[in-house]
């Protein structure tokens, strides 16, 4: 009972700590956007609210809050407030299984206990997809309970974009699990240990994964509706797409969903390409007990990278029209991920490690 | 505490299983489908059937019951048109099934088996993800290829069936 109860109160605070960071996180990224956006067209960005505009997240926060709470007439009620709900747990959950740090385990009082990942599942990488598979229920469901016809466009939109994405996520990630041989997100990120030349997106033998990658990338941009795939959201046509009626918080939750997201696609790319927590050469990495200070900052350097990323692309590209987003999903991606799949196969099996 | 959680999962099944069958709305039908096969991919797990789990929710509720939702959202059914004559094969099937769940409910109470230990220990040792990779490639070979085939067919008939011109053109 006591062990029960120490191990309870472990993972609950350390679920706390890390939903504290990704909030925290998604904040900080609110902000960032915007401060990245005004410097790549020449602009300052918010500067009204604290020094430099720091403050503009808090300002934000303030203003979801205490904004009225409307519901349409006709809505379907029910569904109307579930919808946020479904979208925002989904893209939290995920991170129960991203390791961003060394695969230790300490002993609290007699408890064995991992620090730096929540739970090392055996499927980690199809727990995250099964759960960001669930995202698009509240889309659709969002986009039909308003009883608006630009909200339920938006949402079906929605929903096809998701399915066909989701596959060549999927068929990406197949090339690192068929070379590190698991499932599970902590595994995969011990197999690339030892500097850049082992991370499986440059991994020379049996076969670099950089093409996966890049399909994974592509693939996730348009899974987490951002620019040049947010046809569910087009603002120019569709006025805001399924969350066209949404106000006040019910409009923060699918705000932070879609920022939540992008944190955890990220975290994704960081652990299944670029190695995880580990240094890119040997010598950054902290030797012994310290090492756990470079993997969380290697890992939030990586993760942050690939955010900064997002921005970028956002910043460059022109939105899709929503034949050429089909047709690239299905008739570009998809083929360049199953050849992918045969060649890394084939490779491995020639090549094994 | 197994029992517990195998009671949670039984009940919620059942009752979101019949809620589908029973609800007027379909939209509220397809979801109580999806409770149904979260709780079921819970008993997975509980049975440490993890992959099957993940594979229960990402085919059935992350793809094939979004597409439902998607049609019955577009059809949008009247009322009067939804299912209302097939009284006869539901009494007829269900007559079935009864059958079959009374009798099997008698022939369990008098014979009590105890349940075989074995893939379960087995799934244990070498991770369930491998267990089950390593089955299919070699015991169930052959089914494995059969349903990939049946699925082949399918592919080909729907892209027959979507694009018309495709027999005529020549």
């Amino acid at each position: 009972m006591f062990e029960t109860s120490i191990k309870l109160a472990l993972t609950i605070s350390q679920i706390g700590v890390v939903m504290g960071v990704v909030l925290l996180t998604v904040a900080v990224l609110t902000l960032l956007e915007r401060k990245v956006l005004s410097w790549m067209q020449d602009r300052m960005g918010p500067m009204e609210v604290g020094p430099y505009g720091v403050l503009q997240p808090v300002a934000d926060g303030l203003k979801l809050f205490f904004k009225e709470d409307l519901i349409p007439a006709g809505a379907n009620k029910i569904l109307f407030s579930l919808a946020p709900i479904i979208v925002l747990v989904p893209a939290l959950i995920g991170y129960a299984v991203i390791p961003f740090g060394p695969n230790w385990t300490i002993d609290v009082l007699g408890v064995e206990f991992k620090p730096f990942v929540i739970s090392d599942i055996n499927i980690g990488v199809l727990y995250i997809l099964a759960f960001t598979s669930i995202g698009a229920y509240g889309v659709i469901l969002g986009g039909w309970a308003s009883n608006s016809k630009y909200s339920l466009l938006g949402g079906l939109r929605s929903a096809a974009q998701l399915i066909s994405y989701e596959l060549n996520v999927g068929l990406a990630i197949v090339g690192v699990l068929l070379l590190s041989g698991s499932l599970s997100l902590v595994e995969i990120t011990e197999s690339q240990a030892g500097g850049f030349w082992n991370w499986f997106a440059f991994d020379p033998l049996p076969f670099p994964q950089f093409i996966a990658f890049v399909v994974f990338l592509i693939a996730s941009v348009a899974e987490t509706n951002r620019l040049p795939f947010d046809l569910p959201e087009a603002e120019s046509e569709l006025v805001a797409g399924f969350f066209t009626e949404y106000s006040g918080m019910r409009f923060a939750f699918f705000f932070m969903a879609e920022y939540a997201n992008m944190i955890l696609v990220s975290c994704m790319a960081t652990v299944l390409f670029f190695g995880g927590w580990h240094a890119p050469f040997p010598f950054l990495q902290a030797p012994g007990n310290f090492a756990w200070v470079t993997g969380i900052f290697w890992f939030t350097a990586k993760v942050y990278f690939f955010l900064f990323l997002f921005f970028w692309i956002r910043a460059t590209l022109p939105r899709l029209r929503y034949d050429q987003l089909m047709r690239f999903g299905w008739k570009v991606l998809l083929p360049i991920a199953l050849g992918n799949v045969v060649v890394t196969s084939v490779l491995a099996y020639i090549f094994p490690n | 505490m197994a029992t517990f959680v195998f009671l949670y999962f039984a009940t919620v099944i059942v009752t979101a299983a019949s809620l589908v069958v029973v609800l007027r709305n379909p939209i509220y039908s397809a979801l109580s489908l999806l409770v149904m096969f979260f709780h079921v991919a819970g008993l997975y797990v509980t049975l440490h059937a993890e992959f099957l789990a993940a594979i229960q929710i990402i085919v059935y509720a992350g793809a094939i019951l979004v597409l439902y939702l998607f049609v019955v959202m577009l059809l949008n059914v009247k009322r009067e048109e939804r299912y209302n004559q097939q009284g006869t094969v539901a009494l007829f099937l269900g007559v079935v099934l009864l059958t079959e769940a009374v009798l099997l409910a008698v022939s369990r109470s008098f014979a009590v088996a105890t349940p075989d230990p074995g893939p379960e220990g087995a799934a244990k040792a070498v991770g369930n993800t491998e267990s089950i990779g390593e089955v299919l490639y070699s015991t169930y070979l052959f089914p494995f290829e059969i349903a990939s085939l049946i699925l082949l067919v399918a592919m080909i008939g729907a892209v027959i069936l979507s694009k018309k011109g495709i027999m005529e053109s020549k």
